[in-house]
């Protein structure tokens, strides 16, 4: 065995030539890989970054040039006539009910999907994302056809007097529907991974039920639930088309931000409708950069 | 505190997990249930621990019925297999939750928390980590927090879940001795479980071998390697030569000829002969029970073996014997195995 090794001149001695060789293959491959000529590389920047300009970029900045045509007084004015503050709170009023319902909603479907089984788990799933695949105007319509005037509830709503078409009611509805699964679906995944041990080791540590939600699980998912809040949040403030079917366009009554936007649109009144919709533009930039603060957070919470 | 666990089966599904297992753990005691992936070993800690419930039988802590009461209430201290530090919490707070979320009467004061958890940390050896987060540390460093976390309740039973399990092998060792160290310090009636034997026989008291949800041997370490009970055992304990055989009126035959070798007692049937490697000697064919067909020869360290094609009743068998570093052996050589100890097993229950 060992004899065949020492008949072997020595400058072959196996490994070590081969050994080097291989490091200073390596040494010139330092470069990174790069398959495609300079020109090429350029041109997708170009394109990538020229098709965000011209179709991302540019109607943001349009948004803030219209609004400020007349200049600042126009402006403001525009944003502080009475109906334009109608819509202003009712839309905060909207959004600040569906994120809350939606917040506790969410949170509950997730925890219920990702720590325990239980028959219709899987339908629980499929319907939380059935928001996504149905068009907003669908969603209005549903609530019009239940809670319309000739709707299915019509009768029992009349006996009791409730208005829930062109009323608030109908909206705050419709947009919980549309915003729906932007929470459950952010929690889902990250509670499915974080699996049910950290919990086990709660209780088994002498924690109650309440206790390890609040110590544990919550703590573990904070930045994912305030990330889908913020994204629900945004929706909540833009939905158009649900809300549109339900609301009824009454002025200072049942407009939101978007619809009344429309409107002024429709009416030729350019400036005042642009501001109001600079306010929503404000909006998607700040979340936006809420936003990337928070995916370096749930990256962190990731590792 | 002892443990018994009294006929207790559980099913999952159509699987059964545990099959009508018995066991008594005397009280300070230190044993490991080990056995392959599969066999119930986990589901038994977990059920001890009162994060799963058995489908059927009792478990008793002191003679008194434990099943009656949740986890919560069991005051066991549960080391998970992957720790299961709570991720946004510093190793400190870690270790002080169980005795943080002590309610009404039990609740200590803050002075006292600090007090208890900065003991623990010293005691595991890890006080200098006490403000980094779990994300922070080694395998060996959580291992210790996740082990410190579970003594802060006092509690009356250690569980152990693969405790080893994610950690290299020069830490494992080191982990090992000082875990054995710790169990003669402060002797909580403790249980293990492992799927590997080294860490079992080293550190029990006891080990409980089980196979698909059942017992096959309770027994101190030297126990259940020198005289395992079942075919099973002794396969799944230390390195196992299994050679063919039938036994017929106290006789064992291969091939219609005698082996020569004792029955063990067994009864008439197809048989299988277990030997530890160490216990069979190579020889020349003439003379021994077993020859065979050299395929190959391998020297790792000390030891050096060899690939023996023996003609078996249905088709042949390679068996993997070992070679004294003395004897040279070639591929394709005639040699004969002697077995110098060995158990005899009934082959059906392989």
């Amino acid at each position: 065995m060992g004899n065949s090794a020492s008949n072997l001149p020595l400058a072959t001695s196996e490994g070590l030539p081969t050994g080097v060789q291989e490091a200073r293959t390596y040494a010139h491959a330092s470069k990174p890989v790069r398959t495609e000529p300079a020109y090429v590389r350029v041109l997708l920047t170009i394109i990538a970054l020229g098709f965000l300009a011209l179709f991302i970029g540019l109607p943001l900045v349009i948004v803030f040039v219209e609004a400020l045509k007349r200049g600042w007084l126009a402006y403001v004015s525009a944003l502080i006539e009475p109906d334009a503050l109608e819509a202003i709170r009712l839309t905060l009023i909207v959004a600040a009910i569906s994120v809350v319902a939606n917040l506790i909603f969410g949170l509950v479907a997730a925890w219920a999907i990702a720590k325990f089984e239980f028959p219709g788990r899987s339908l629980l799933i499929t319907l939380i994302d059935l928001p996504f695949s149905v068009s907003p105007v669908v969603a209005g319509l549903v609530f019009v056809l239940l809670f319309g005037s000739q709707g299915l509830f019509a009768s029992q709503l009349q006996a009791w007097d409730i208005q829930i078409i062109f009323a608030l009611p109908g909206i705050v509805l419709a947009t919980i529907f549309v915003t729906f699964p932007f929470v459950a679906r952010e929690l889902i995944p990250l509670m499915q991974q974080q699996g049910t041990a950290e919990e086990e080791a709660a209780v088994s540590l002498g924690a109650g039920g309440l206790s390890t939600f609040f110590r544990v699980t919550l703590p573990n998912v904070k930045w994912a639930l305030l990330y889908g809040v913020l994204l629900c949040n945004a929706r909540a403030m833009g939905e158009f088309g649900a809300v549109s079917v339900v609301s009824g366009h009454i002025r200072g009554l049942t407009n939101t931000m978007p619809l009344h936007i429309e409107i002024l649109y429709n009416e030729y009144q350019f400036v005042a409708s642009f501001a109001v919709a600079s306010l929503l533009a404000l909006l998607a930039l700040v979340t936006l950069v809420a936003k990337t603060i928070l995916e370096h957070r749930l990256a962190e919470d990731d590792k | 505190m002892s443990i018994e666990v009294v006929g207790v089966t559980k099913r999952f599904k159509s699987f059964t997990a545990l099959d009508n297992v018995s066991l008594t753990i005397n009280s300070g005691e230190l044993v490991a249930l080990l056995g392959p992936s599969g066999s119930g070993k986990t589901t038994l800690l977990r059920i001890i621990a009162g994060l799963e419930w058995p489908d059927s039988g009792e478990v008793r802590f002191d003679g008194q019925d434990a099943l009656s009461r949740s986890v919560r209430e069991r005051n066991v201290g549960f080391v998970f297999q992957h720790y299961a530090l709570f991720r946004h919490m510093t190793v400190f707070e870690n270790v002080a939750f169980g005795l943080r979320v002590r309610k009404g009467k039990a609740k200590l004061p803050e002075a006292a928390i600090q007090a208890k958890v900065n003991e623990l940390l010293s005691l595991v050896q890890i006080d200098w980590l006490a403000d980094r987060y779990p994300a922070q540390l080694s395998g060996g460093q959580r291992q210790r927090v996740a082990l410190a976390r579970a003594l802060a309740i006092s509690p009356q039973v250690l569980l152990l879940d693969e405790p080893f399990g994610a950690l290299d092998a020069k830490v494992r060792k080191e982990l090992r001795r000082w875990l054995r160290q710790l169990h003669e310090e402060l002797p909580v009636t403790s249980v293990l479980v492992t799927h590997d034997q080294e860490e079992a026989l080293e550190l029990a008291d006891r080990v409980v071998v089980m196979g698909h949800g059942r017992i096959e041997q309770v027994g101190t370490p030297g126990e259940v390697y020198d005289h395992p009970a079942t075919a099973f055992v002794h396969d799944f304990i230390g390195e196992t030569i299994s050679l063919p055989g039938e036994v017929r009126g106290g006789d064992l035959y291969l091939n219609e000829k005698s082996l020569g070798l004792d029955a063990q007692g067994l009864g008439d049937g197809p048989a299988r002969i277990f030997a530890r490697p160490h216990d069979v000697e190579l020889h020349d064919p003439a003379g021994t029970p077993f020859r065979g067909k050299v395929l190959a020869v391998r020297t790792f360290g000390p030891t050096r073996r060899a690939d023996v094609e023996i003609a078996g009743e249905k088709g042949n068998v390679v068996v993997e014997a070992a070679v004294p570093l003395d004897r040279t052996l070639g591929v394709g050589e005639e040699v004969g195995l002697l077995p110098r100890r060995y158990k005899v097993f009934p082959a059906a229950n392989r």
